[in-house]
């Protein structure tokens, strides 16, 4: 009886800061846009899924995110993974440090990292000018707002992330495996594929989910490294709500969104039930 | 396990690749060149520039109080989701409660946010509160999504150690309050004071949900700095950032020597 009254201002908590968004959110899918102050009326409309159907410039900017994401996530995961080997097979002591500095980034403010690469990429920025300096180009190169650019400043915000699960793996795996394999003659190679690259491929997979799941609705990153026709799905949505002022539009991309991401976000979230 | 020569020379590309540009940003902060990133010799004014400039000053005060705020609150909040998850045994719907804990850590940014506006929206038109958008939306939605982070953080903690300890001191006489405070809390206390730092941390980062949720009273830093950031470079944000920078880095310092002491 009592552990109800305990529990009772957290049920409140999340009902209302969790569940009940969400609910409206669907709520708001089937709405009809209007003139007014809040832009919509109620109802139970199918208008604005029909237009994600029909209008094949959703379905691009679905694929356009799911394709940026997997990118990412792919990229973070060859350059993290011999990042934690590294880390993972120098002495103890180095750990920390290294984790800090792992990690350190992440807390810079991540808007400061972008300016970071804009001052780096743009015309007048950095490369342009050494290029120049060297005499390796005359023109400035268009660096800024091209895919490149936008790859590097989500490998850059999201590296950290999937260097962890597999730093986590690597110095729980057993050390008594390894030396019994070398013991019986295997070369460093051979027990790198056969034990340790096979015992930490569910943490690989899951620094890999780590990433792709957040990028997957990212907005901040396309919009200002990328190139005006990254339209991923962050974007759109962001322009249908801000610019467009349609809100039951904006709320069924967020919904076909969040049905893309069910099926990663439950694999992520069984690799994390059995580690 | 040794690291061969190759493992070795990605680790550090890796980690020449993490921070080269935020040293160049540093760097370049103490440039007098009035374009980023060109170097017109050592000079202080992009940090006088800084100073000056009230509108990101006032907006970086704002962050600073929303972010203190909101951690404490999902402090309270998350920490308490985490000892009912972790200590309550069974209880109804607790499947359904742990699934809410949890769902804020998987949405994207962009549905948490519009999501969180729709539920202002509607709670003003049913409630009158909170009315309007600004600075109290922001800080009760950073409180939402922050909570969430410090929830796993405090659960953690709590696996590790099991409930044996709280069942001995019932045992013998404690009631589940002083079994709560004497030992409960000295428990999880770090990992309050952790997931405080990751709450803080997270709302003066926020973009794009302090955007959804913003009227036009509440212009964050990050909301300032992202607007700023759309029209271009100035080298008031590598004088931000190397602020930023070298204040993180004292206190990152500051912590691991404190706790390399408390081992050594």
């Amino acid at each position: 009886m009592s552990r109800a009254i305990l529990l009772a201002p957290f049920w409140v908590w999340l009902l209302t800061l969790v569940a009940a968004p969400v609910l409206i959110l669907v709520l708001m899918a089937f709405a009809t846009p209007a003139e007014g102050v809040p832009p919509f009326t109620l109802g139970l409309r199918f208008a604005a899924f029909a237009m994600l159907v029909e209008d094949f410039y959703y379905a691009e900017a679905l694929l356009a995110a799911l394709r940026l994401a997997a990118t990412t996530a792919g990229l973070c995961l060859l350059i993290a993974y011999p990042m934690a080997l590294g880390m993972a097979g120098l002495r103890p002591g180095w750990r920390l440090p290294l984790l800090a500095l792992l990690m350190l980034p992440f807390w810079t403010g991540f808007l400061l990292r972008i300016g970071a690469w804009i001052g780096l990429l743009r015309d007048e920025g950095l490369v342009n000018h050494l290029l120049r300096g060297f005499g390796i180009t005359d023109a400035p190169l268009a660096l800024l707002y091209t895919e490149g650019a936008m790859l590097a400043g989500m490998v850059h915000a999201y590296l950290p992330f999937a260097v962890l699960p597999i730093f986590t793996a690597l110095i729980r795996l057993d050390p008594a495996l390894l030396e019994a394999a070398a013991d019986l003659g295997a070369r460093p190679a051979r027990v790198f594929f056969s034990i340790t690259l096979p015992l930490t491929l569910p943490a690989a997979a899951a620094g890999f989910l780590l990433v792709f799941i957040p990028a997957a609705g990212e907005f901040v990153i396309p919009e200002l490294l990328g190139p005006p026709e990254a339209q991923v799905i962050g974007r759109v949505l962001w322009q249908e709500f801000f610019q467009n002022r349609d809100w039951p539009l904006a709320a069924a991309l967020a919904l076909v969104l969040l049905a893309l991401l069910i099926l990663p976000i439950r694999w992520f979230q069984r690799l994390g039930a059995s580690a | 396990m040794k690291p061969g020569g190759f493992v070795r020379a990605m680790m550090l590309a890796g980690f020449l690749f993490l921070w080269l540009p935020i040293l160049l940003l540093m760097g370049f902060a103490f440039s007098a060149d009035r374009i980023p990133f060109q170097w017109g010799g050592f000079s202080l004014r992009w940090f006088g520039v800084l100073a000056a400039n009230e509108r990101l000053l006032e907006a970086a005060w704002l962050s600073l109080c929303i972010a203190a705020a909101s951690a404490t609150l999902a402090v309270l909040a998350g920490g308490g989701i985490a000892v009912a998850l972790a200590r309550f045994g069974p209880f109804r719907g607790r499947a359904i409660f742990g699934a809410l804990a949890g769902a804020p850590l998987v949405l994207p940014e962009v549905v948490i946010g519009l999501s969180l506006l729709l539920l202002f929206v509607a709670l003003e038109g049913l409630i009158g509160w909170p009315a309007g958008r600004g600075a109290l939306t922001i800080l009760l939605a950073h409180a939402g999504f922050g909570a969430a982070y410090v929830a796993v953080v405090v659960q953690a903690r709590l696996a590790e150690a099991e409930n044996s300890l709280e069942e001995a001191a019932m045992d013998l006489g404690a009631t589940p309050l002083v079994a709560f405070r004497t030992i409960t809390l000295p428990l999880i206390a770090p990992a309050l004071v952790a997931g405080w730092l990751l709450a803080f941390t997270l709302s003066l980062d926020d973009v794009v949900i302090a955007s959804f949720v913003s009227g036009p009273a509440g212009t964050t830093l990050p909301i300032a700095l992202f607007s700023m950031l759309r029209l271009g470079l100035t080298p008031e944000v590598n004088a931000l950032g190397a602020l930023v920078v070298l204040v993180l880095g004292s206190m990152l310092a500051l912590a691991l020597w404190l706790l390399g002491r408390r081992q050594g």
